[in-house]
């Protein structure tokens, strides 16, 4: 009920909003999953819509829905985007992915968006970053600092985003440290304060000095400045305000170059289906300022790091690597295939726990 | 699997804080419903709460302060029901959901400029002696005050409910409104005084989320401890302590089960994720097996003409 009454007034304000405007605009809509003002993931997607509307300027006009939940609420408020004559639209969270394709198939003429889904279609292009590649910097940082070998994580969903982040940061923690153990929380929320919260309190109780979110808010950040003595890393946004402790590096996503990029093909009449999925070269993944709290050689280590993810002369998963079960996943210098960490459903070698399935 | 690693007594202090804002809000709608009055709006009267308590005490560097504005500011809020259902007398559903929406939106107004600020802390009770015995310390005697003031409001709650004057014309009022205006009684006037309560409560559950729980401000941070603490109410059968048993089983369920997941125990997540929800509602409708059940003019609007 009140999903349904926020989303009939969100659409119905987007229609008064938008009914006036002149058709030769280029219209580009944003669906969020949370709100604006998280700190986090959504924050960075409104940055790339400002981005947007600041270098088209009155050429082009945008509109957003924030806190949409994934199901079939999204499907709604894509369908009234379109049909209040949206051109293109961006779809900002794994799971609308079915409701994306649904509305496409409705709407041929108009372009969708989806971030960090796999599905495409004629109209339907997906775009995601290489996030593993700035968690490998995270795990060699986390590594290199825990002084309880513990380390904790806060995954959202068990999808292969995240699962990718958790295998990627391990192998890197491990790769400096034999020690290290990863505890993982799941929250199943992309954004509840309180629970994210709770989450990183409860792994810091059971010993861990290093958190690691994959959720969208600043809470966990919150909850390790309290304890103190436990270090975080900013997800998805630089979550800057917590530098130099408890926060010490971040991942940024700088989704505006790609959002200027498309919203011109479109208006260019250029667009077609892509499948983008750029790291830290491209500049679509950013490594946030390793703050002071990071020993000297400990940060340049990272940023030598990065700078090989970077040129491509390192590979996040290069092998030899074995599954959880001890099975055999990449020999000797193998790199991983993109389609296998696309749909990565495994743990590697030395990780606790099930991912639930 | 190491249950070993499960601190019992941080896990029990963990939970209190836990339970704490739906504590609050829950024993402030149990006051509103009981006088009949169903308010939908306690998610957008606990995030005016959060946001008001946590900018009055960034501002004056007081937690206590904020707290305060925290209630009159969720008590400011619940006035725009009053207005609405009391005054005008439209339906309390449609108003209560209004409220909601418009307190989210609002709060993120308010909030602009609070984003990734620190609140000053509160500090937790520290008694000599008392709360350095092991164990019980830790558990009873180590918390912020607004934890014991929560507590304190269930058992002045159900007392006054129970044994006083006022608590009998309250559920008068809630029980048969037509009654009561026939009795003398000012059915309107006392409950824009229990909503305006429960207003104040939901706006101390609020501001324990952005001071105490997480701290920090976020939008939407209340994530729907509201819309768990009105069914609270109703999985409690309107009773004070099963409110508070509600909430602990809610919190201590919560915050048990991320234990478990980091300790690495063999138990589906899924499961583990769900069982707050679950656990809480079994508990309390096997309670509620005594047949208690809601005020019986809950919900309808008075007019003195009827």
């Amino acid at each position: 009920m009140k999903f349904k009454s926020l989303l009939t007034t969100a659409t119905i304000a987007l229609g008064l909003a938008t009914g006036a405007v002149a058709q030769d605009k280029t219209k580009v809509g944003f669906v969020y999953v949370g709100p604006v003002g998280d700190g986090g993931w959504t924050y960075e997607h409104n940055k790339g819509r400002l981005a947007v509307e600041e270098h088209f300027g009155d050429k082009v006009e945008t509109v957003f829905v924030e806190s949409v939940p994934e199901g079939p609420d999204a499907e709604r408020v894509m369908t009234q985007m379109a049909l209040d004559g949206a051109d293109l639209i961006f779809t900002t969270s794994f799971g609308y992915m079915d409701p994306t394709i649904n509305v496409a198939k409705k709407f041929p003429d108009v372009k969708f968006e989806h971030a960090t889904g796999y599905k495409t279609a004629d109209n339907v292009s997906v775009y995601s970053a290489r996030f593993y590649e700035g968690r490998a910097v995270q795990g060699h940082i986390a590594g290199k600092m825990t002084k309880s070998n513990t380390i904790g994580y806060i995954g959202s969903y068990p999808i292969p985003e995240v699962i990718r982040g958790i295998n990627s940061a391990y192998i890197h923690a491990k790769k400096v440290n034999p020690d290290v153990e990863f505890k993982i929380v799941w929250a199943y929320t992309w954004f509840d304060p309180a629970k994210e919260a709770d989450a990183a309190t409860v792994l810091i109780e059971q010993g861990a000095d290093v958190i690691l979110q994959h959720t969208d808010s600043t809470a966990p950040q919150a909850a390790a400045q309290e304890a103190g003595n436990v270090i975080t890393f900013g997800q998805a946004s630089d979550m800057g305000e917590y530098a130099p402790m408890p926060r010490v590096s971040s991942i940024i996503d700088n989704w505006a170059p790609y959002y200027i990029a498309r919203v011109q093909a479109v208006a260019d009449g250029t667009w077609s289906t892509a499948n983008t999925w750029d790291g830290i070269g491209p500049g679509m993944v950013e490594i946030g300022e390793i703050s002071d709290a990071v020993p000297a050689d400990v940060k340049e280590e990272a940023l030598a790091l990065k700078a090989a993810l970077a040129d491509g002369s390192y590979h996040a998963f290069t092998g030899p690597l074995k599954k959880q079960d001890g099975s055999d996943w990449l020999a000797d210098g193998e790199t991983a295939d993109d389609g296998t960490l696309a749909g990565m459903n495994f743990y590697v070698e030395g990780l606790e726990g099930e991912i639930p399935q | 699997m190491d249950l070993g690693e499960i601190n019992p007594v941080l896990l029990v202090a963990s939970l209190m804080v836990a339970a704490t804002p739906l504590l609050l809000a829950a024993i402030g709608e149990l006051v509103v419903e009981k006088a009949g009055v169903l308010n939908l709006g306690v998610e957008g009267m606990m995030i005016i709460g959060a946001i008001s308590g946590f900018a009055i005490s960034v501002e004056t560097g007081s937690p206590w302060l904020g707290f305060i504005a925290a209630a009159i500011g969720g008590a400011i809020l619940s006035l725009l029901f009053v207005l609405l259902t009391q005054v005008a007398l439209a339906n309390q559903v449609a108003s209560g959901l209004a409220l909601t929406l418009f307190g989210l939106g609002f709060s993120a107004l308010l909030g602009q400029s609070y984003v990734g600020v620190k609140p000053p802390s509160m500090g937790e009770i520290n008694i000599p002696f008392i709360s350095d015995i092991p164990v019980i310390g830790p558990i009873l005697f180590q918390h912020d005050p607004i934890l014991y003031l929560g507590i304190a409001l269930i058992a002045a709650v159900w007392a006054v409910l129970k044994y006083t004057r006022i608590g009998l014309i309250l559920r008068a009022v809630g029980e048969n409104h037509d009654a009561a205006h026939a009795l003398g009684y000012k059915v309107i006037k006392i409950r824009i005084m229990a909503i305006m309560f429960g207003g104040a409560c939901a706006g101390l559950g609020g501001a324990y989320i952005s001071l105490i729980r997480v701290p920090q401000w976020t939008e939407g941070m209340t994530a729907g401890v509201g819309w768990i603490a009105l069914a609270l109410v109703v999985f409690a059968s309107w009773k004070p302590w099963r409110v508070l048993l509600g909430a602990y089983l809610f919190g201590g369920i919560t915050v048990l089960q991320l234990n478990l997941q980091a300790a690495g125990v063999a138990i589906p997540v899924e499961y583990l994720a769900m069982s707050p929800y679950i656990i809480t509602i079994l508990v309390l409708v096997i309670l509620s097996a005594d047949k208690s059940s809601a005020p019986a003019s809950l919900g309808r609007i008075f007019h003195a003409s009827h």
